[in-house]
């Protein structure tokens, strides 16, 4: 069933970006991440010009993280004045990441940055992931280790100004979790992605944050940076394709609940292995993305 | 709007008043209009008509017909990749301030066969012969490479083509080409011209306009994402907050 897309200006198969969105969907669902960073690139495969995709994939986001951070909320999974913290770091993020995306388009050099800056995120978080969980699963030995990490990162520490979060029992300086804010905020706007892999990992061995307030402070963040992106992007580049992403997100958010509840009969170390190769995987493909003789040679930018 | 309609028909008599000893050509078009609606995944369009001669009667020797189809024109910036360290990134780029957004020529025989090359030029009969207004005071070598890579990447995508035996005569009087348009086309104000060539010469040549519109949902989401952002925009994230709101108390009552 084609169906034509008013933004991007081109037919697509309604029933295959229906079930992308329902993968991508089942995946978010499972791993507790937005799962931006499938969409996006297989958007692109497909043929959605990019700056599309990226839009629109921001608007999906918004869609599979309602519903996790509705059940955190309830549970009081939440770190509201973290989470606060934060969203004013990644909307800020977010307007300057818009700026840079500009100044980029202009020069012609947003895709091998978009290229790059995925190749090195996906590949950074999928080791890490992957030798994490093939420790926890006993797959790698490692040394004991006969001091226990520090609760409090040095360089988080030193900073001043220092707040007491109540939710996460932590006492720390409201820079560190604006700057992580800030960045995640840079990330959406420019990859398509909610950040909630990087997030995750970042708040707990960087801020030290409790385990029991950080995904749902997390999606609380990316849902509100991701429908502030997408008000970004409306309102700049006006490349959020909105029958794009309601097939998108019609998929999206069906699979969400149904990768919630594939959790709970998997054990989460193999959801994470799994995870990680999967993120292994999309970087590969970016990688030698960036080295294969392009498909097009050429390219037409409309002044 | 009479007096447009007196000056229309004079116009198009006019052709027939002045030159009575040469052919004429009335053109038609199967759609004067297309509308790209939800389902719209392309269109194809019949282009065809009728070569009146002097005296009614069709001259022994076959006279050709060539049929152009083309769309609004877009200036345009064409960017190459080259590889850099390694990368292949986007390194050189043209200009160019006149290349039509669709091109589609049609003939009855391979264009070089029925005109020179500067009669070809003139018309703008096919690929090669479009004028691209080339901007920026580049080499030529360069402006050729890049119009070559513009020609090829447009005709892979459908949006422009060349087909040296499209258009069919009957009896030396009927002609009919069928165009195909594929979905990405821009809206606008597409022009189909008809020219008959007869020994080498455009001897006569007519002119008919098709609109390409977006209609109804289509053109009023394309103009809201255009003219009420912030609109737009919280209509957008309202829609996902909405779905997965809904997802979630329908899979809570559920489970």
């Amino acid at each position: 069933m084609d169906i034509y897309l008013p933004i991007a200006g081109q037919s697509v198969n309604a029933l295959l970006i229906v079930v992308l969105g329902f993968l991508v969907g089942l995946l978010s669902g499972m791993f507790g991440v937005g799962g931006g960073f499938l969409t996006t690139p297989l958007l692109i495969f497909y043929g959605i010009p990019p700056t599309v995709a990226v839009a629109s994939a921001t608007t999906q986001i918004t869609g599979a993280s309602v519903s996790g951070a509705m059940v955190h909320m309830r549970r009081g999974g939440v770190d509201l004045k973290m989470g606060g913290v934060m969203i004013v770091g990644g909307l800020a993020g977010s307007l300057v990441g818009a700026a840079l995306f500009r100044l980029l388009q202009s020069t012609g050099r947003i895709d091998v940055v978009i290229g790059l800056l995925y190749v090195l995120i996906l590949g950074w978080i999928g080791t890490l992931m992957l030798v994490d969980s093939l420790k926890s699963l006993g797959y790698v030995k490692v040394p004991e280790q006969t001091t226990p990490r520090p609760r409090h990162n040095r360089w988080v520490a030193s900073l001043p100004y220092r707040w007491r979060f109540h939710s996460s029992g932590l006492y720390i300086s409201p820079v560190a979790p604006l700057a992580l804010g800030f960045l995640a905020g840079i990330l959406t706007v420019f990859l398509g992605i909610g950040g909630g892999f990087i997030l995750v990992p970042a708040m707990i061995y960087l801020l030290g944050m409790p385990a029991r307030v950080v995904i749902g402070t997390s999606l609380i963040m990316i849902l509100t940076v991701s429908a502030g992106t997408t008000m970004v992007h409306a309102l700049t580049t006006r490349a959020v394709d909105i029958v794009l992403a309601g097939l998108l997100l019609v998929g999206g958010v069906i699979g969400a609940q149904y990768g919630a509840i594939l959790t709970t009969r998997l054990k989460p170390d193999y959801l994470r292995l799994a995870l990680a190769v999967i993120i292994l995987l999309v970087g590969l493909r970016m990688f030698l993305g960036l080295f294969w003789h392009p498909d097009e040679i050429f390219s037409i930018e409309y002044l | 709007m009479r007096a447009r309609f007196a000056s229309l028909g004079l116009a198009l008599l006019a052709p027939l008043l002045i030159a009575a000893d040469k052919p004429v050509l009335v053109p038609d078009i199967s759609a004067r209009q297309v509308q790209i609606r939800y389902s719209f995944n392309g269109a194809q369009l019949l282009l065809f008509g009728a070569v009146v001669y002097p005296g009614g009667q069709p001259p022994d020797r076959q006279v050709d017909i060539a049929v152009v189809l083309r769309g609004p024109v877009q200036p345009i910036l064409v960017r190459e990749k080259e590889k850099i360290a390694g990368i292949w990134m986007n390194a050189d780029s043209n200009r160019f301030r006149s290349a039509p957004s669709y091109y589609a020529v049609a003939s009855s025989r391979p264009i070089s066969d029925l005109v020179d090359e500067r009669t070809a030029a003139i018309y703008e009969l096919g690929l090669h012969n479009l004028q691209l207004s080339p901007g920026g005071g580049a080499l030529p070598e360069k402006e050729r490479r890049f119009e070559a890579g513009l020609l090829d990447l447009r005709s892979r995508q459908g949006l422009y083509s060349e087909n040296p035996h499209g258009v069919e005569i009957n009896g030396g009087v009927l002609y009919r080409a069928v165009i195909t348009i594929p979905s990405q086309v821009p809206v606008g104000t597409y022009t189909a011209e008809t020219f008959l060539i007869d020994r080498h010469k455009v001897i006569a040549a007519a002119t008919r306009d098709i609109q390409i519109n977006k209609s109804g949902f289509e053109r009023y989401v394309a103009l809201a994402a255009r003219r009420h952002r912030l609109l737009y925009g919280l209509s957008c994230v309202i829609l996902s907050l909405g779905l997965g709101w809904a997802a979630a108390a329908a899979f809570r009552r559920r489970f």
